[in-house]
């Protein structure tokens, strides 16, 4: 199983070489800027998914190694996010920063995106194993769940983007909301399994 | 300066290249409604022109908001190949003295085509500078007569649920239906348009009659017009309809009245890094700001 992630890796930098490939060939369309930014936001909100997906897929699949890629899928769902902030910071507003506060203070939508990317940030810093042990697996485990947040903030993001045309921002939420209530629902079902999990230290 | 300055011929062979690689847009190519797409339009220089670099044709032909043929940038010019633009006839009605169903080329032989170079701005804060082809809107009010009681023209989009997206999908609703108050109509910088850079209008660009009112953002430049109501209250527009608080009847580029979800105060142009400065009525306040004295444009946004 151990060799599978380093082509794992390899595959996650996949969409970031090929935007950098297209902006290359200046075949990125008629408006660059807006095809980076989108792209970027488009493969945050898919690895958050993905992260959120690993612990339901272990349970599913009865294949609690698949443990071992949740932090690389995390640290990508935070570099693409990264991508994504740096774009608007940079080719959008210049690094304008008079206008970027009125903006995360004014427009929800960018108050709700900057709200998951920040969010990010301490579960970024904290994905060390020296973080786990300082902090402990439990409170670790508490800190975490702000990929939550994350989720629903980048969801609500991509919603209030959207001129009218939802169908994908609805179904990132779809997804989201299954992965929630996959946990939710294991919650109410088996108490005592949860608590055997929560031990183990891995509740998500 | 000649066409080809501005979109030089690797681009239009990378265009072939890249519509070869889609079955369903190669196809559309070798078809004769394709072949009649690309006839060429003789026109004069007609006034209000900018002296503005026009922006490459690839760009304003493969970056469309057209929610018809699909709400992605790329769509429309992948999916309007199936627009049937000839025949094509524009029911004329409401309060005219002579009500009438116009065939396009009677409607194009009105007045000679003038070429005019406009900004165009829409409302998502990017612009493009194009040499469109058409002749003013009041050329064709003028021949049917509008009485003492049209206040207002109403215009609507074709809409056949055959090969157009569905409302449900979109998130606006269809058809597509835009107005304008009569002396904004009836103003020369109004055009009504049939062609750009020398040629019939791609379909994807609103085929094969539309308007361009350059002051305005872009979605009040209504595509592929097939009906034109003359009214006396103000008519409903799509966009309005869709969200009252971000679209207004009135929708004239404005910096000072920010979307209420993004800043209006600047704009990106299409081939530029760096954003510009929005200017009032898009840079033709000295045309059309008397129109609107005295109305607050924060209410009537």
């Amino acid at each position: 199983m151990k060799w599978i992630k380093p082509p794992v890796f390899l595959l996650c930098l996949v969409p970031v070489a090929l935007l950098a490939w297209k902006a290359y060939h200046r075949n990125l369309g008629a408006n660059p800027i807006e095809y980076i930014t989108h792209a970027t936001g488009d493969w945050t909100i898919r690895f958050l998914c993905i992260t959120l997906a690993v612990s339901p897929l272990r349970r599913l699949l009865h294949r609690p190694e698949l443990i071992r890629f949740r932090r690389m899928f995390g640290l990508f769902a935070f570099f693409y996010a990264c991508l994504h902030f740096m774009t608007y910071l940079w080719l959008d507003k210049f690094f304008d920063f008079g206008a970027i506060v009125k903006d995360v203070y004014k427009r929800p939508f960018i108050t709700a995106g900057f709200t998951a990317f920040v969010a990010m940030v301490p579960l970024a810093v904290t994905s060390t194993a020296g973080w786990i042990r300082r902090l402990g697996g439990s409170r670790w485990n508490l800190l975490h769940r702000l990929i939550y947040l994350s989720a629903v903030a980048g969801v609500v993001h991509y919603y209030w983007l959207v001129k009218s045309d939802i169908r994908l921002p609805v179904l990132y939420g779809t997804i989201v909301l299954l992965l929630f209530a996959e946990r939710v629902g294991r919650l109410f079902a088996k108490p005592a399994n949860v608590l055997l999990v929560r031990q183990r230290g891995d509740t998500r | 300066m000649k066409y080809s300055d501005v979109t030089p011929k690797s681009v239009y062979l990378n265009r072939r290249r890249f519509l070869a690689a889609l079955p369903f847009a190669g196809a559309a190519l070798t078809t004769p409604q394709a072949r009649a797409a690309a006839a060429k339009l003789q026109a004069v220089k007609g006034p209000f022109s900018t002296d503005e670099k026009p922006t490459p044709f690839i760009d304003v032909t493969t970056y469309n908001n057209f929610y018809e043929f699909g709400t992605g940038k790329d769509q429309p010019s992948l999916n309007a190949g199936r627009l049937k633009t000839s025949p094509w006839s524009v029911v004329v009605e409401g309060a005219v003295s002579k009500p009438q169903t116009l065939d396009l080329d009677a409607i194009m032989k009105m007045a000679p085509l003038e070429e005019r170079i406009y900004r165009h701005r829409c409302v998502e804060a990017w612009s493009i500078v194009v040499p469109w082809i058409g002749f003013p809107l009041n050329v064709l009010i003028k021949a049917v007569e509008p009485t003492a009681k049209a206040k207002f023209v109403a215009f609507q989009s074709l809409y056949d649920t055959k090969y157009m997206l569905s409302a449900r999908f979109a998130g606006i609703e269809f058809p597509y239906v835009e107005g304008l108050r009569m002396d904004e109509a009836m103003h020369p910088l109004a055009l009504l348009c049939f062609g750009m850079y020398g040629q019939v209008l791609p379909n994807q660009d609103g085929a094969p009659i539309r308007l361009v009112l350059p002051w305005k953002y872009g979605f009040k430049s209504i595509k592929s017009i097939v009906k034109i109501k003359f009214v006396e209250k103000e008519p409903p527009t799509t966009w309005n309809l869709s969200n009252s608080r971000e679209y207004g009847f009135y929708s004239n580029v404005n910096p000072a009245v920010d979307h209420p979800r993004w800043s209006q105060a600047a704009e990106r142009r299409l081939g530029e890094f760096s954003k510009r400065k929005t200017l009032p009525f898009n840079g033709y306040a000295d045309q059309v700001a008397s129109l609107y004295t005295g109305m607050d444009l924060r209410k009537y946004y």
